[in-house]
């Protein structure tokens, strides 16, 4: 194995391992205002709608608005038993069973 | 009641994490093994660097003959996100102790973030439950990629499109379980909105960061003008 390789994951280590613990290490302890609590109690909601969107709008790199976006569809069927379920396995279950039904007429 | 164990607890909930990293983990391998990686080198960099979506980059890269340096500031661009999830679960953590922190840290993921925020208000010890969900997520990615990169030795390609929807679905649910008033639902918007936007606009995952600080900072806005208006 080239050490150019071992070098580069070190490089990958670093730059990722950073931004995950130093938060978590300076905030557990100190005091936070109380807006900036309000602001992080947003985040959750926030990245997964913005993980969220992409992922099922966008097919090869294009906007696809349209029935002809598989995602798209079975996300609706998903979106339901999602909020009357809230049960995360089975919401993934039917997600899954809806693109392969849907596939199946596409 | 019986208090249920919080490591297996937190095991029990990566389950939906461990499938979606299935397609992710083979796609990954496939690809490393065939941009030229053995597959010793591919499953090292599972365990070194665990982010799904930087690994997938930098073998694309590695592929084309990219250098060292670029790889390292593009992993460096689309794991900053992690950023606001390692803040946001910091309010969890104060009574964790410290020794733990580092470890958690280094299993944050968008996954395991996720999963987190939506199922750990539980549970009393917070730490031992995040322990038990990253741990069984992160041998879960090493397990899959290791598996794709078998795979690619062998297979010429290997797809499963219906598996792919896997996470996208569990943000789905997980998103509405986080959902509790209104306003909410208008900061999803808004930063589901702005992510679309700035996926055309800016590289790495650099939507995902910008859409989230604005929505958030929005949706504190107009938590602070409902206060003083009614």
């Amino acid at each position: 194995m080239a050490e150019n390789y071992l070098l580069m994951l070190a490089g990958m280590l670093l730059v990722t391992y950073i931004p995950r613990v130093l938060p978590l290490l300076i905030l557990t302890r100190i005091e936070i205002p109380e807006i900036i609590i309000r602001w992080l109690r947003f985040i959750p909601v926030a990245i997964l709608a913005a993980l969220l969107t992409p992922g099922i709008l966008i097919v090869e790199g294009k906007l696809m608005l349209n029935y002809h976006n598989v995602f798209l569809l079975a996300a609706v069927p998903t979106f339901i038993v999602g909020i009357y379920k809230k049960n995360i396995f089975l919401t993934v279950i039917l997600g899954i069973v809806s693109v392969m039904i849907i596939n199946l007429f596409m | 009641m019986e208090e249920e164990n919080p490591f297996f607890a937190g095991v029990k909930v990566s389950i939906p994490i461990l499938l979606g990293y299935i397609p992710i983990g083979i796609a990954y391998g496939l690809l490393a093994v065939k941009s030229g990686l053995s597959s010793f080198e591919t499953v090292l960099m599972s365990v070194i660097v665990f982010a799904g979506s930087a690994q997938l980059i930098s073998v694309n890269m590695i592929a084309v003959g990219a250098g060292m340096i670029p790889i390292i500031m593009m992993t460096f661009l689309v794991n900053l996100r992690h950023i606001l999830m390692s803040a946001s679960l910091s309010l969890y953590f104060k009574k964790t102790s410290k020794s733990l922190l580092p470890i958690l840290g280094f299993l944050i993921t968008d996954e395991s973030f996720a999963v987190c925020s939506a199922s750990i208000d539980k549970y009393e010890d917070k730490g031992m439950f995040f322990l038990g969900l990253g741990v069984s997520a992160y041998l879960g990615w090493i397990i899959s990629s290791l598996f794709g990169a078998i795979l690619g030795n062998i297979l010429p390609v290997s797809n499963l499109p219906a598996l792919d929807f896997v996470l996208p679905a569990m943000f789905i649910v997980l998103l509405v379980m986080q959902i509790q008033r209104r306003l909410d639902v208008f900061v999803a918007i808004i930063s589901g909105l702005s992510s679309l936007l700035f996926v055309y606009l800016l590289p790495g995952k650099w939507n995902i960061i910008l859409a989230t600080i604005i929505a958030a900072t929005i949706g504190v806005v107009i938590e602070k003008w409902l206060k003083t208006t009614y």
